[in-house]
């Protein structure tokens, strides 16, 4: 999560200001990523991860790595759009009167991503409930090893799997207690920095 | 003879292959006040964001003197851009509240405890009590005035107005005015004022030039141009016989 934040808002609010030839198709490449399936994101982090592609060196595939790897690449296009499209309705004009007050090329760019910070936390929400729910990505490239890298969603498949279902309600209950507490955590931020909720 | 602060020559700015400005030549004086009058779409806008540096012009020289060497916008470094003031038409202010609008720019300028500043600011607009508003709840009168204050702060050499008081309500009108007045008086600042509106640059400018279809059309100090002007479109535009 903080990976796909520390890669999606700034790279998002810099495609947003900045005119370039191939923007649009950039911008559709983008959206596209914000409905990228995991599995396949899953299968393409497997097959360069795995021992015969070219990052199987690194010795990453079935680690907690991997899983980092493919749900950052699933959250980020998510995080990215959400960013871009904020920013992006933020009017031209701000960015003129903010330079005329002697902001430099840096400082507007901070002040719009301030304005558009509901749309960024709204980008933040969903690139987590992306992250909390996904199961599929992370159980090719993380093989739900007990201790290492099975976390609450495999669990829930496995336990199913095996007929627990009391268990598998359980650990379902705590996943939507967390994504609870973390989008409340969220909302309050939200609120504290004083845009709409 | 006061000092020349602007010199431009052979301008000419278009958008989208349209040419919108063309001034052969048009000098700005140190501690004026200029008001640029003329109908809408005549140039006015687009003449005070060359001048404010924030477009540079597609041909021609625009030379703005603050310091030794002259400088366009290619070449402005940060701090003689901070020199200038711009006041938009339609001012656009950050989601903060007033006080945080106020002192936007000096904290962009490193300064953190401007408190006293900005509190003695919104003193000389009359917008004390609404210190801790949120700028979002602001009529139109009091944003503008906001706009104003937060560029009036920054205590810039030379301050563009851009229809300050356009769909203002007269004590509005007379508080802004009142404002610009003081400002001239106390610090000398140099000010260029783009109004439709003839009276309210009779009232203010030192100088006045009228714009028409992007063309200078005829600029003179106020009482002359008033009184006795030179060009018959210029007649016409104060009787408001012109019909654009």
């Amino acid at each position: 999560m903080l990976a796909s934040a520390a890669l999606g808002i700034p790279l998002g609010a810099w495609l947003a200001l900045t005119p370039f030839r191939g923007r649009r198709i950039l911008t559709a490449l983008i959206y596209t990523g914000m409905g990228l399936p995991p599995v396949l994101v899953g299968l393409i982090v497997y097959l360069f991860l795995s021992r015969s592609g070219p990052f199987g060196s690194l010795g990453w595939l079935f680690s907690f790595q991997a899983m980092v790897v493919a749900q950052t690449i699933i959250a980020t296009p998510l995080i990215l759009g959400v960013t871009m499209s904020s920013v992006l309705a933020i009017p031209h004009e701000l960015r003129l009167q903010l330079q005329s007050l002697g902001a430099t090329h840096w400082q507007t760019t901070l002040a719009v991503l301030w304005e558009a910070r509901l749309g960024v936390i709204v980008g933040l929400v969903a690139g987590f409930g992306s992250i909390i729910s996904e199961v599929g990505a992370v159980m090719l490239v993380g093989g739900n090893i007990e201790g290492r890298t099975r976390v609450l969603t495999t669990a829930i498949v496995l336990e199913t799997r095996q007929g627990h279902f009391d268990v598998a309600l359980a650990l379902g209950i705590i996943l939507l207690a967390l994504s609870f507490v973390s989008n409340s955590a969220l909302v309050i931020l939200q609120h504290r920095t004083g845009a709409p909720s | 003879m006061s000092k020349v602060l602007y010199a431009l020559k052979d301008v000419e700015h278009s958008y989208a292959q349209r040419t919108v400005l063309r001034i052969p030549a048009l000098d700005i004086y140190t501690g004026e006040i200029l008001a640029l009058v003329g109908p809408s779409g005549a140039g006015k806008s687009t003449l005070l964001r060359l001048l404010a540096l924030l477009e540079a012009p597609v041909r021609g020289t625009l030379h703005l003197h603050l310091g030794e060497r002259p400088i366009t916008k290619a070449d402005a470094r940060i701090h003689e851009r901070r020199q200038l003031g711009m006041v938009f038409q339609r001012p656009i202010l950050l989601s903060r509240s007033v006080r945080a609008n106020v002192a936007y720019g000096l904290r962009l300028r490193g300064q953190r405890d401007a408190n006293a500043q900005v509190d003695a600011m919104l003193e000389r607009i009359a917008m004390r009590d609404l210190a801790d508003a949120r700028a979002q709840t602001l009529s139109g009168g009091e944003l503008q005035r906001v706009a104003l204050a937060r560029a009036l702060i920054l205590e810039p050499r030379l301050l563009l107005l851009d229809e300050p008081t356009a769909n203002l309500d007269p004590h509005n009108v007379h508080l802004i005015e009142t404002l610009l007045r003081e400002q001239h008086e106390r610090y000398h600042t140099t000010l260029v004022l783009v109004t439709h509106n003839v009276f309210q640059a009779k009232r203010l400018a030192t100088r006045v030039a009228l714009l028409l279809d992007g063309e200078l059309v005829e600029i003179a100090p106020s009482a002359a141009f008033f009184e006795s002007p030179r060009d018959p479109r210029t007649a016409a535009f104060i009787s408001g016989d012109l019909i654009y």
